[in-house]
C-alpha cells in the first residue's frame, strides 16, 4: 500500500506584527499528515496550535515556508481556487461551533452544498441523511440557538462532511462542551474518519482526543515538540490518567 | 474551476430575505429613515410640479394664489424651480439618510462578522457576500422609497387641494408627478446602495480569521 500525504507542512514560520513588536508564534513548523489518519494537534494555549490550524486550513497565510495539501502549495492558489479547496477538499469544525444563526439545521448543512452547485433537492435529501447520521434525526427544523451546545457541534459535524471532504479540520471541537457530550462529539469524528476514510486533524487539549487518535502532533512554544504514534502514546496516557 | 463555487440568484435573495426578517425592527429603522427622506424628497418636488402646472394654466386666480402662497412669480416665469434654500434641505436631508443607512449597515455588519466569516470558511466568495448584503440593501431601498414617494405624493396632492382649493383638480399634472415619484424611488434605492456598499466591501474583503476573531 502507497502510504498518501495529504498535508505536507514544510517551513512554516508566522509572525504576527503588533505594531511595537513582532510576535514569532509559529517558529518553523515540519509535517506530514497522512491521509485517513485521525491525527491530533495537542498543546497548550499560546503554543501556536490554532494559527497552525488556521495555516492547514487555508485560512491564513504563512509569514515564510509552505503548505501543500494534496501536493498544490495553497499559497498558489487564487480566490476562486481557495475558496474551491474550502468547499470542497476541507470541512471545518470550529470550537464556537458558528453555525449560521438565522438558518435552521437542515440549511446550515445544505449551504456548503449550494455554494459547491448541488441542486436544490439533492441536497436537501443528502442534508437530512447527514444529520441523520450525526443522530439529529427530527430536529432539522431547529434554529442553532434551539439546539444544545452538543447538538450544534453535531450540526457543525455534519455540515463539515456535507461535500465529503477529504480533510476534517476541528479546532477545540469539545472546547465548549461537557465531558460527556465531547466524548460523544469525538467518537462521531471517529466513527466518520473510520467509515468514510476521512483525514480528521483537531487541534486541541483535550486529553480525551489521545484515545481515537492515530497520531498525536505536540507543539510547544511554535515548534513541533514530538510527534507520537498510537502505540507509543497508550503507555503515556495510561500514565496521565492515573 | 472558476464554475464550481457558485451562489444561485434564488438562492442570495432567500437568504437576503432571511436575513431581513431575522432582523426586522432594525430593518425597520433603516428603512424608515429612506422613507422619510425620499418622502420629503417626493413632497418637496410634487409641490413644485403642482405649482408649475397652475402656473401654465393661465389662469388669472391661480396666479393670484400662487403669489399669496408666497410663491415669487415673474411675468415671463413658465417653471417655478425651488428656492436654494429648499434645495438645500433636500439635499441635506438626503445627506443625514445616507450617514444613517451607513451607520446602519456598518452595524449590521459588524454584528454578522463571525457569519461571513464562516460563510467564506465554507467557501463563499468575496461577492457573494457583497451580493446577500447588496440585495438586502436593494429590497429595504424599494420598500422605502415606495413607501416614501407614496406618503410624499399623497402628502403635496391633499396640502395643495387644501390650500388651493378643488378648483386645481382639472389641471393636476398626473403624468410629472408619476415621474417626480419614480425618480424620487430611484434616488431612494440608490441612496441605499451608496449606503451599503462600503461596509459590504469591507466586510467582503475580511480574512476568514479575521472575521471569525472577533468576539462577540
Amino acid at each position: 500500500m502507497i502510504i498518501k500525504q495529504i498535508v505536507r507542512v514544510t517551513g512554516v514560520t508566522k509572525d504576527f506584527d503588533l505594531g511595537k513588536i513582532v510576535v514569532n508564534v509559529l517558529k518553523g513548523i515540519d509535517l506530514e499528515i497522512e491521509t485517513g489518519k485521525y491525527v491530533s494537534i495537542m498543546g497548550p494555549s499560546g503554543s501556536g496550535k490554532s494559527t497552525l490550524f488556521n495555516m492547514i486550513g487555508g485560512l491564513d497565510k504563512p509569514t515564510e515556508g509552505k503548505v501543500f495539501i494534496d501536493e498544490v502549495d495553497i499559497a498558489q492558489l487564487d480566490a476562486y481556487e481557495l475558496a474551491w479547496l474550502r468547499c470542497r477538499k476541507i470541512g471545518y469544525i470550529f470550537q464556537t461551533f458558528n453555525l449560521i444563526p438565522v438558518m435552521t439545521a437542515l440549511e446550515n448543512v445544505t449551504l456548503p452544498m449550494t455554494f459547491a452547485g448541488v441542486p436544490g433537492d439533492t441536497a436537501i435529501s443528502r442534508g437530512m441523511e447527514l444529520l441523520a447520521q450525526v443522530g439529529l434525526e427530527g430536529r432539522h427544523a431547529h434554529k442553532p440557538a434551539e439546539l444544545s451546545g452538543g447538538q450544534q457541534q453535531r450540526v457543525a459535524v455534519a455540515r463539515a462532511l456535507a461535500n465529503t471532504p477529504s480533510i476534517i479540520l476541528a479546532d477545540e471541537p469539545t472546547g465548549n462542551l461537557d465531558l460527556k457530550t465531547g466524548e460523544e462529539i469525538i467518537s462521531l469524528l471517529k466513527q466518520m474518519s473510520e467509515e468514510q476514510g476521512v483525514t480528521v486533524i483537531s487541534a486541541t487539549h483535550d486529553y480525551k482526543m489521545l484515545n481515537v487518535s492515530d497520531q498525536v502532533i505536540w507543539i510547544r512554544d511554535g515548534r513541533v515538540d514530538k510527534i507520537q504514534d498510537r502505540d507509543e502514546l497508550e503507555i503515556h496516557t495510561g500514565g496521565m490518567s492515573s | 474551476m472558476r464554475q464550481l463555487v457558485v451562489l444561485p440568484w434564488k438562492q442570495s435573495l432567500i437568504m437576503s430575505y432571511k436575513s431581513i426578517r431575522a432582523r426586522f425592527f432594525r430593518s425597520l429603522v433603516t428603512t424608515m429613515t429612506l422613507v422619510l427622506a425620499v418622502s420629503f424628497l417626493a413632497f418637496s418636488q410634487i409641490s413644485i410640479d403642482i405649482a408649475d402646472a397652475m402656473l401654465v394654466s393661465d389662469n388669472p386666480v391661480f396666479h393670484r394664489i400662487l403669489l399669496q402662497s408666497g410663491y415669487d412669480i415673474l411675468p415671463d416665469d413658465v417653471s417655478l424651480s425651488a428656492s436654494p434654500k429648499q434645495r438645500w434641505i433636500v439635499v441635506l436631508s438626503l445627506l443625514v439618510c445616507v450617514v444613517g443607512i451607513i451607520n446602519a449597515q456598518l452595524m449590521s455588519v459588524t454584528e454578522r462578522f463571525r457569519e461571513i466569516g464562516t460563510m467564506k470558511c465554507l467557501g463563499a466568495l468575496d461577492r457573494f457576500i457583497v451580493r446577500i448584503f447588496v440585495m438586502e440593501a436593494s429590497m429595504q431601498g424599494f420598500a422605502g422609497s415606495v413607501t416614501g414617494a407614496f406618503v410624499g405624493g399623497i402628502a403635496a396632492c391633499s396640502g395643495a387641494i387644501f390650500r388651493f382649493g378643488t378648483d386645481i383638480l382639472p389641471i393636476f399634472p398626473w403624468q410629472d408627478i408619476l415621474s417626480t415619484s419614480a425618480l424620487a424611488i430611484g434616488t431612494g434605492i440608490g441612496l441605499s446602495l451608496l449606503g451599503v456598499l462600503y461596509p459590504a466591501i469591507m466586510a467582503a474583503r475580511m480574512q476568514p480569521v479575521e472575521a471569525m476573531r472577533v468576539e462577540q
